[in-house]
């Protein structure tokens, strides 16, 4: 069974933001289905980690609607009640570019944070859930050592377990690889390719192509605040249809090719 | 220099550190401490009336002099039926000064702390106040340790205003003293050590307390 067969988990529809004139959304849709991964791409400034963060309720966009499992949906044009908020945000977890991880806790009080202080896990529960999960992504031994201990990569898988131990329904990746040196990427990657495989429903903004080529379900092309292209990955990485992902693409892909 | 004098006036002047101003110092900082966060936090915020109300308190505690401000609350309160104690006195108007310059500093080390640890916090499921208690603020308090030593160690020095209010601390005792053996230069020399020594733990503790905040920082 494909992963897009799965039942709708998130349903956001004419999502539009403006920064005082600068538009950065003009009217955003997207459907994420149960156990799929998204990946969102373009370039800078196209709003992608606008979209993103909407879905986390870090952003709180002018206009559209966003709702969960076919569920009422919450209108942003109506302005974000702090309860629809808290309510957004409990669906999914977020992992940063900058992994943001508390430097003045050790990586497992970063993991067990959320679980205990917000969603009232008790704490042996936690920690144990919290092992087992650091062991996933090798840092079993560096549980107790502080984030500016760990190499990049380290913090940065660090960083999804902590997102992974909230068990969201939808786990965020805003550019999960772009502040890291290029030989510690793969190690993020590969963690991020099992938990696709393992059935996790991710969001991922990323401009790793290779990654939303070979993981990704649906790749969303956005560009200017749209979604220019929509598509699986592999008719939008072979076969571009629109004339913007296609130069967008051979500028990532063939930097030194020149019409 | 009279050494006996010294021997002699050491005990009264110690005993004016221990039930004046050591107490005072730690007592008024404490207050000084919720007040200035509480100041910080109106500062900040985005609602333009607290926000005013916020800068108007730290305008005109570090516009008036503390000396000033002691007057007003020990001499001046009692003409609008407000009569408080020499202690009393004291503690307010320390505390309300520490809270004014403190509040700029908690303020700016809250600052300090980069967004995406708020958003860290947000995205965990805090709410502000628990993000701000269990996320910014420990981050915020290494940040703040040394400008807030500073303010500590003036307030030390600043308790020997009180003597003008009747407080009985250190340096009121140094006065006493010195009032009636006429030898101003030994007892407000010996005065000045102990405020200085005082002052040089203090320093050490600041020193060991910056190292120990320091540990979860790359270096």
């Amino acid at each position: 069974m494909s992963r897009t067969d799965g039942p709708v988990l998130l349903q956001v529809e004419g999502l539009r933001k403006a920064f005082g004139d600068h538009e950065v959304l003009k009217g955003v849709d997207l459907e994420v289905r149960r156990g799929e991964v998204v990946a969102l791409i373009g370039p800078s400034g196209s709003g992608k980690t606008t979209v993103l963060r909407s879905l986390n309720g870090l952003e709180t966009p002018d206009q559209g609607t966003l709702a969960f499992d076919g569920g009422p949906s919450v209108d942003f044009g109506r302005g974000l009640a702090k309860q629809e908020r808290f309510a957004i945000r409990d669906r999914s977890a977020m992992v940063f570019q900058h992994h943001n991880l508390f430097p003045h806790c050790t990586v497992l009080q970063n993991v067990i944070e959320g679980p205990v202080r917000v969603q009232g896990v008790p704490r042996a529960e936690a920690v144990a859930q919290a092992d087992e999960l650091l062991e996933r992504v090798g840092l079993a031994a560096k549980r107790d050592a502080y984030p500016h201990e760990l190499s990049g990569g380290q913090q940065q898988r660090v960083g999804i377990v902590r997102a992974l131990a909230l068990k969201p329904d939808l786990l965020l990746f805003d550019e999960p690889t772009s502040a890291l040196d290029p030989e510690l990427v793969g190690e993020v990657l590969v963690v991020m390719k099992e938990l696709a495989d393992e059935g996790w429903t991710m969001v991922v903004v990323t401009h790793e192509l290779q990654f939303a080529r070979e993981v990704a379900d649906e790749v969303l092309f956005l560009d200017g605040g749209v979604v220019a292209e929509r598509g699986a990955p592999s008719q939008i990485f072979t076969n571009p249809q629109n004339e913007r992902t296609r130069r967008f693409l051979d500028r990532i892909l063939r930097p030194f090719d020149r019409p | 220099m009279d050494w006996q004098l010294i021997l002699d006036s050491f005990w009264p002047l110690l005993s004016g550190a221990l039930i004046g101003t050591i107490p005072l110092t730690l007592i008024s900082f404490a207050i000084g401490l919720v007040i200035a966060l509480g100041v910080a936090l109106l500062r900040m915020s985005a609602n333009p009336v607290l926000s005013w109300i916020g800068r108007a308190y730290v305008s005109v505690i570090r516009g008036t002099p503390l000396l000033v401000q002691l007057f007003l609350i020990f001499y001046g309160l009692p003409s609008i039926g407000l009569t408080l104690d020499p202690w009393p006195s004291a503690v307010i108007a320390f505390s309300l000064n520490v809270g004014g310059y403190a509040a700029e500093i908690i303020r700016a080390s809250i600052l300090s702390v980069p967004k995406g640890q708020w958003e860290a916090g947000y995205t965990i499921g805090m709410s502000n106040v628990t993000t701000l208690r269990r996320i910014i603020l420990p981050q915020a308090a290494r940040v703040s340790v040394p400008p807030l030593s500073n303010t500590f160690i003036s307030l030390v020095k600043d308790t020997s205003l009180a003597s003008v209010i009747l407080v009985t601390e250190m340096f009121k005792q140094a006065q006493k003293i010195a009032s009636v053996t006429f030898e101003f230069m030994t007892l407000y020399l010996e005065a000045a050590l102990i405020y200085w020594a005082i002052c040089t733990v203090l320093a050490a503790l600041q020193d060991r307390m910056e190292k120990r905040l320091d540990r979860y920082v790359a270096h």
